[in-house]
């Protein structure tokens, strides 16, 4: 007997999914538990639909806890109701999603169905389609070699219980030239595709841990979409405040630094990369930089040069997401506006919030390319 | 699900024994009902909020997820649940260790006790289980009828509702029969209005005019009121709309649902602290004093301190709940109360002051029965219990966007437990005109006290409230300290400030840093 609740709980899913009940998407929050199995540290996605009411926001709000502290000690963030819930985890910062429950696939798969993205044309050797051969099929003619045992041996029966030629008492079974039967191949077509993706990140004083978070988020997604796309990906960070340089995928995350801010400095970095390591004619090139878009006034001009002359010839998509940050957001997503109309490889996000993500992605993605 | 008893018997027994324990400490209770599940079982009934045959929604599955997701990987888990009805129905986790299940019968015992005795349940039905089972096939039977996601989709715009009630409606009868005669023309020919007959030089001395035209005045207003729709701000919007929404039949039943699981549910939220802090009472009274075996010790001390434990930030209302509990006991065994205690300045005197007068037992009965989780603070919190238990109240900065902690003085932490209480911790709103403008418009009202609204969920609040009033809707509200009319006329949504008042200055803006 099918439970009551799977009813609800299947409904529940469909609306996740999108795929009914477009009203609430908006809704849902892609929170997530982080759990234990076996030692190890697990993301438990957890997508919740809020029912909007009458509600207070967090403005004036306020509540009464318990424990040690002084008076301004930050006891949680806004967003995490700290008056509310059980107490289950997921205020760990920076801890990296390490196993879902649900597969990549499937997750690409919601994702891609969730934000309607068009799938990926990649571009470069994706058309020097390489040619393997298969064994898959079988035929009635073919070198003694590759006779296929088991299927000849099985029509010589077929024919002799046909013919009434087959004795149980003695079962030889002795096949004819008609009976023999041939393994054959198909050539397979094996498009060879190769993506990196450049992640480069402002980590000056005015991006924040939550500004981080959803960049963290943001780029999860993105590589999640990416690797559904392609058979391998690679990934590589670069941070940058005044200076940039290239980093593990741990480092990226959690640094921060307290300097200035020139964004050229990243495009030249990874410029170099792209040319040192990753040939336009090979690979699909994607650059995401996110930034809060406070930039060192000068310097915008030669970001743009950099971006026009020697990132966007050679990438699939330059993406720019502008997070906003507790001290305001800058002027550079408006600078690429005015710089670059209408170019087909660049797209640009504005993040106001976690909320914001899901439309983000969809603006990064969305062209398919 | 069966409801009769198939509780094994060594269960059985454990339960005879400790409604033993609970009737002789006086608690007095609903017949119990318990039933052994599985933890998927429990998720379900706890999804669908201890009600297995309740109507269908997407929302019962969210929770169920959650719940199951939370259970596997080894969050959380719920320990007991108990149903307030008559029998009362409580449900036992089938892996538990018989620790567990005593220590949980214990604590069911104290909500039934509670449920049974407290003002606040006093009018909930006690025959919930049969009525959710009844709104659960009235719903399906619309589902069939109409469409599963017609009915479906119109019960998420109920539940973007549900919250405004009153919840103090059930105690209070508003409206009176009308009356069966009409004196208002016999009322209006000594009309208060009318002037009394005179000779023209004593006029002005027989029928002051300044009183004649305050009379006019106050007619007129009475007139005014007579026409006003409602009369009075009305706060259970819900039944405004049930009465006055252009509905047809199966949405008005759906509504009318919708608000009595809102009702039944409603004392649970007024009286959370009061009610976990009752059944933890008597849960950790019967198994300390009774039944614990000394084997049981340590995993008793375990999970019990599990349920009490607190996290920085956070309120553990079963916590608060049980140690104001034991604070009034103690206090009241001691005469630690009245005006000769409280005028006394000596913190010293104060500490030992124990007239021996035993009345603690006797009192947090007294306590259980009539109040609620707001006069429970208001009444028993003290100075001494918020510095001995930590407390602090916190507050929302809103440039760093965090919560911190605000202070440590008593005054402010009741006030802020008082609001986080009230309303159950919602706003509170009022239908101020349901013929706005004369057009049929609703008008509500938010009763602004300190907090503003969130502003995209009151917007699409309205979004849902349009779907049932089907005229443009309204909602004054108070946005960064200025009075301003949200409203949705069906297609667009419009923010329109009013002549208000500013009651703060705006920020200044913090200086960038890059």
């Amino acid at each position: 007997m099918v439970r009551k609740i799977e009813r609800d709980a299947n409904r529940f899913k469909q609306i996740v999914r999108g795929k009914i009940k477009a009203d609430l998407r908006k809704y849902i929050t892609h929170g997530e538990m982080i759990g234990k199995t076996g030692g190890e540290f697990v993301s438990i996605p957890l997508p919740q639909i809020q029912i909007p009411e009458f509600r207070y926001g967090p403005k004036g709000g306020g509540g009464v806890g318990q424990g040690p502290g002084d008076v301004g000690t930050p006891i949680g963030r806004s967003g995490d109701d700290p008056s509310q819930g059980e107490g289950a985890a997921g205020d760990s910062p920076g801890q990296h999603i390490l196993e879902v429950e649900l597969t990549m696939d499937e997750l690409a798969e919601i994702l891609g169905e969730g934000l309607a993205l068009p799938r990926i044309q990649p571009k470069g050797r994706a058309n020097i389609v390489e040619e393997k051969d298969k064994y898959t099929g079988i035929r009635q003619a073919g070198p003694e070699s590759l006779r296929h045992f088991k299927r000849t041996y099985k029509k010589a029966l077929k024919r002799q219980i046909a013919s009434n030629t087959y004795n149980p008492a003695d079962p030889l079974v002795i096949p004819v030239r008609e009976d023999k039967l041939y393994r054959s191949w198909n050539p397979i077509s094996l498009p060879h595709t190769n993506a990196v993706v450049l992640y480069l990140m402002d980590v000056s004083g005015s991006m924040t841990d939550d500004q981080k978070e959803i960049v963290r988020i943001e780029a999860f997604w993105i590589d999640t979409w990416l690797r559904s796309q392609y058979d391998g990906v690679t990934t590589r960070y670069i941070i940058h405040d005044a200076v940039a340089r290239e980093v593990d995928q741990h480092t990226f995350y959690h640094t921060r630094e307290s300097g200035g801010t020139r964004i050229s400095s990243a495009y030249n970095l990874a410029n170099k990369i792209i040319e040192a390591d990753h040939p336009p004619a090979d690979w699909n090139i994607y650059v995401l930089h996110f930034s809060d878009g406070d930039n060192w006034g000068e310097d915008n001009r030669q970001c743009i040069a950099t971006l026009r002359d020697s990132i966007l010839p050679k990438c699939n998509l330059f993406g720019y997401g502008q997070v906003e940050s507790p001290y305001g957001s800058g002027e550079f997503y408006r600078e690429l506006e005015e710089a670059f109309e209408d170019v087909p490889n660049l797209a640009l996000s504005e993040i106001r919030n976690k909320d914001g993500i899901y439309d983000s992605i969809k603006e990064f993605l969305g062209r398919g390319r | 699900m069966s409801t009769e008893h198939n509780l094994p018997a060594d269960l059985r027994a454990l339960q005879v024994e400790i409604e033993g324990h609970a009737r002789e400490f006086g608690l007095d209770f609903y017949d119990t009902v318990f039933e052994v599940l599985d933890y998927d079982e429990l998720s379900e009934i706890a999804a669908l909020g201890g009600f297995p045959t309740r109507y269908p929604h997407w929302r019962f599955g969210m929770e169920y997820e959650q719940l199951s997701k939370g259970y596997r990987y080894g969050l959380q888990k719920i320990y007991e649940m108990v149903i307030n009805n008559d029998p009362c129905y409580a449900y036992l986790l089938r892996c538990n260790q018989r620790v567990d299940q005593k220590l949980v019968m214990a604590h069911v015992y104290g909500h039934n006790d509670f449920f049974k005795n407290n003002v606040w349940f006093s009018q909930t039905s006690r025959k919930m289980m049969d009525e959710t089972a009844n709104h659960g096939n009235r719903i399906r039977s619309a589902m069939e009828r109409h469409g599963e996601e017609t009915v479906e989709s119109f019960i998420d715009s109920c539940l973007s509702l549900e919250n405004l009630i009153d919840i103090y409606s059930p105690f209070i009868k508003r409206r009176g029969t009308p009356d069966r005669y009409d004196f208002s023309a016999a009322g209006e020919a000594e009309g208060v209005g009318r002037k009394f007959r005179s000779k023209d030089y004593m006029d002005s001395y027989v029928n002051p005019p300044e009183y004649l035209k305050e009379m006019a005045r106050r007619e007129e207003a009475e007139a005014q009121k007579a026409r006003q729709f409602p009369e009075q701000p009305e706060r259970d919007v819900m039944l405004f709309l049930l009465e006055h929404a252009p509905l047809n039949a199966w949405q008005r039943d759906v509504l009318d649902i919708v608000r009595q699981e809102a009702y039944y549910f409603a004392p649970q939220g007024q009286t959370k602290i009061m009610n976990e802090g009752w059944a933890s009472f008597w849960h950790s009274t019967i198994m300390t004093t009774r039944t614990l075996e000394p084997s049981e010790l340590v995993d008793y001390a375990d999970h019990h301190s599990g349920t009490m434990a607190t996290q920085p930030g956070r309120l553990n209302p079963y916590k608060l709940g049980i140690e104001l509990f034991r604070d009034i006991e103690e206090r009241w065994d001691r005469g630690q109360f009245g005006p000769e205690y409280d005028e006394c300045e000596n913190s010293e005197v104060k500490r030992r002051w124990d007239k021996k007068l035993g009345l603690g037992r006797k009192k947090i009965f007294e306590v259980r029965s009539i109040y609620n989780d707001v006069t429970f603070i208001d009444t028993f919190l003290t100075p001494e219990f918020c510095r001995r238990h930590g407390l602090f109240s916190f507050k929302h900065n809103d440039l760093s966007e965090t919560y911190e902690i605000e202070s440590r003085e008593f005054k402010k932490i009741k006030e802020r437990l008082l609001f986080g209480l009230t309303n159950f911790g919602q706003p509170i709103i009022r239908v101020k005109d349901g013929n706005h403008r004369n057009r049929g418009e609703m008008y509500l009202l938010h009763e602004h006290f300190g907090a503003d609204l969130k502003l995209d969920h009151a917007q699409d609040t309205l979004r849902h409230l349009h779907r049932l009033w089907t005229r443009p809707v309204h909602l004054e509200t108070i946005i960064d300290g200025r009075a301003n009319l949200l409203s949705f006329d069906g297609s667009e949504h419009s923010v329109r400030p009013l002549g208000g008042i500013s009651h703060e200055q705006p920020e200044p803006r913090p200086v960038r840093r890059g």
